[in-house]
């Protein structure tokens, strides 16, 4: 399979409308490898996009769920079989009494499963991204947006895309090269 | 004030909840001739369960003016309809001023008399103070109530936005105010049925617990609402997803306190506080003990973890209905025991006696709710009511 030189189409948009509808087209046209980009939260973008998020949320549950059995069955070993000590005529397994620790541990594992799944997920930490060949893309954190294309979607046809992404009026349609 | 078909269909349920509510009283009342402290037994607990609605909508309606956010535009006039029957919560508590005696064994002065703490406790729990300390609790809240209201009707009439420092300014003090006198009105009305023992938390657990109660029956209404213009607009799946979140912090923070009472009188296992879950634990009553765990908090707790499930109105609404029924079973639970030593015993004006208070606090809540427009007219700029980080939750 022959691989394009570019690895991106790059449309600019000035308007946050403009940019939420041309996502919805571009979703809609039947793209998947495309990404929008705003300088602030947009509401409504990631459903305009087709996002679906559906790992993270998983990976977190099973950090929880991690969290809260390790951190029972430490407590456990601890209390009953490695140091059994009689407190106050207490039951070794004072399970009543780990479960603070329980919630703690569950807590603590399904948060930074949250934050390292994430920068997982989205392949950080990166140090250089094709997009920033573009000097107009600096402005993505100002007062642009975009939507890219990536050559490896399998409807990106380099011609017929960029045809498309001019037909949704952005000021501008840049090459990404690679 | 509100669209034609929809006020025939509450005025229809307001009929309906004001008979069943009629029918299931009368029927209680008249057997409570022959058996007084079955009655009043069963009317504490249907009382306790009922109040959790407009004392929780008082709560919650502040949480809003102090927090804002959509899902406050969606459910405040329910709230608001909510806080307008206090005087009928106020009505309802009667029964259970006559029926002290058969309630409270600090009523009884042979018990007092003979018993050096409860003689000691006679400052505070003595019948003249404990229905002064009641006709407090209910003009503190009355006022906070009838503020708000006024307030809110003449925000629909001018829309003056001095007003929303206001709402808060009122909140902030209302909530703590809230906080004390609904944390005594449960020590008065529930923990002072065991005069000896004392828990401090007890009071933020049943108040927390009218808050979830509250809130429940809320997201059923704007549910329920949902498919007519004005409320349709404003349903949206962002405020249900709002809606889900807060029902789920308040369901943490009621297993958090009632998980810390059992805590700490569970290490400490000293016997004049470890006998108030004994009692609780003994024979059928622990099955009931263990059901609150699992269902009061373990199954609505996974679902709410779901953000597709708090989006989906229909899912929440079922979420909300096992929450209000075991709040039910968690008040049944609190204050049964007391008489029923051993195991539970069940009798059937626990059912009625709930059934017939909620039908006459239903049927006013119709009534109110017919009464403002359904949506705020001039609610905070559209800007701040709106959603600017979808991504949470």
């Amino acid at each position: 399979m022959k691989q394009s030189p570019l690895f991106a189409l790059l449309a600019e948009f000035e308007r946050v409308e403009e940019l939420r509808s041309a996502a919805e087209r571009v979703r809609d046209e039947g793209y998947t490898q495309f990404e929008a980009y705003a300088p602030f939260p947009v509401a409504g973008l990631a459903e305009a996009i087709g996002f679906h998020t559906v790992l993270l949320p998983m990976a977190v549950l099973g950090g929880g769920i991690f969290g809260c059995v390790a951190g029972f069955l430490l407590q456990y070993y601890v209390a009953v079989i490695a140091y059994p000590i009689n407190i106050g005529g207490r039951p070794l397994n004072s399970w009543p009494a780990f479960i603070p620790i329980t919630f703690e541990t569950t807590v603590l594992c399904a948060s930074l499963t949250a934050v390292l799944g994430m920068l997982a997920f989205n392949g950080l930490p990166r140090p250089h991204h094709p997009l920033f060949a573009v000097p107009a893309f600096r402005r993505a954190t100002r007062d642009r947006f975009f939507i890219a294309v990536a050559s490896s979607d399998p409807k990106f046809e380099s011609e017929s895309t960029r045809r498309f992404l001019q037909g949704l009026n952005p000021s501008e349609v840049h090459d990404v090269p690679r | 004030m509100i669209p034609h078909d929809l006020d025939t269909t509450l005025r229809r349920l307001q009929r309906r909840a004001l008979l069943v509510g009629c029918a299931a009283l009368a029927c209680c009342l008249a057997a409570a001739a022959a058996a007084p402290g079955q009655f009043f037994r069963s009317y504490l607990v249907g009382f306790v369960y009922c109040a959790g609605f407009p004392l929780g909508a008082l709560a919650v309606l502040m949480v809003h003016h102090l927090v804002g956010g959509a899902w406050g535009h969606l459910t405040r006039r329910f709230l608001e309809a909510s806080t307008r029957t206090l005087p009928v919560l106020t009505l309802l508590f009667m029964p259970v001023a006559i029926g002290t005696r058969w309630l409270y064994p600090w009523t009884d002065a042979a018990a007092v008399g003979s018993d050096a703490l409860l003689r000691h406790k006679a400052l505070w729990l003595n019948f003249p103070f404990f229905i002064g300390r009641a006709a407090f609790y209910f003009a503190v809240w009355w006022t906070l109530a009838w503020v708000l209201n006024r307030w809110s009707a003449r925000q629909d009439r001018t829309g003056d936005p001095a007003l929303l420092d206001r709402f808060a300014s009122l909140s902030a003090a209302g909530l703590v105010v809230f906080a004390l006198t609904g944390s005594f009105a449960a020590f008065d009305w529930l923990m002072s049925t065991e005069p000896k023992w004392f828990s401090t938390i007890y009071g933020a657990m049943v108040a927390m617990g009218w808050m979830l109660a509250a809130l429940a029956f809320t997201v059923i209404v704007a549910h329920y609402l949902s498919d007519r213009e004005p409320v349709r607009s404003a349903a949206d799946e962002q405020s249900f997803n709002d809606l889900g979140n807060l029902m789920l912090a308040f369901l943490m923070l009621w297993t958090y306190m009632a998980l810390s009472q059992f805590l700490l009188i569970w290490s400490a296992n000293l016997p004049e506080e470890i006998e108030w879950y004994l009692l609780r634990f003994s024979g059928s009553w622990l099955a009931v003990a263990i059901s609150l765990p699992v269902f009061h908090y373990l199954v609505p707790f996974l679902a709410l973890l779901s953000r597709p499930l708090k989006r989906c109105a229909p899912a929440l609404v079922k979420v909300a209905g096992l929450l209000l029924v075991m709040r039910l079973v968690d008040n049944y639970w609190l204050i049964a025991p007391v008489y029923a030593h051993g195991g539970v015993h069940a009798h059937w004006m626990d059912a009625l006696c709930p059934i017939g208070i909620c039908g006459l606090w239903l049927a006013a809540f119709c009534w109110q709710l017919r009464q403002m427009p359904l949506i705020p007219l001039h609610d905070q700029e559209p800007e701040t009511a709106q959603h600017e980080v979808p991504a949470h939750g």
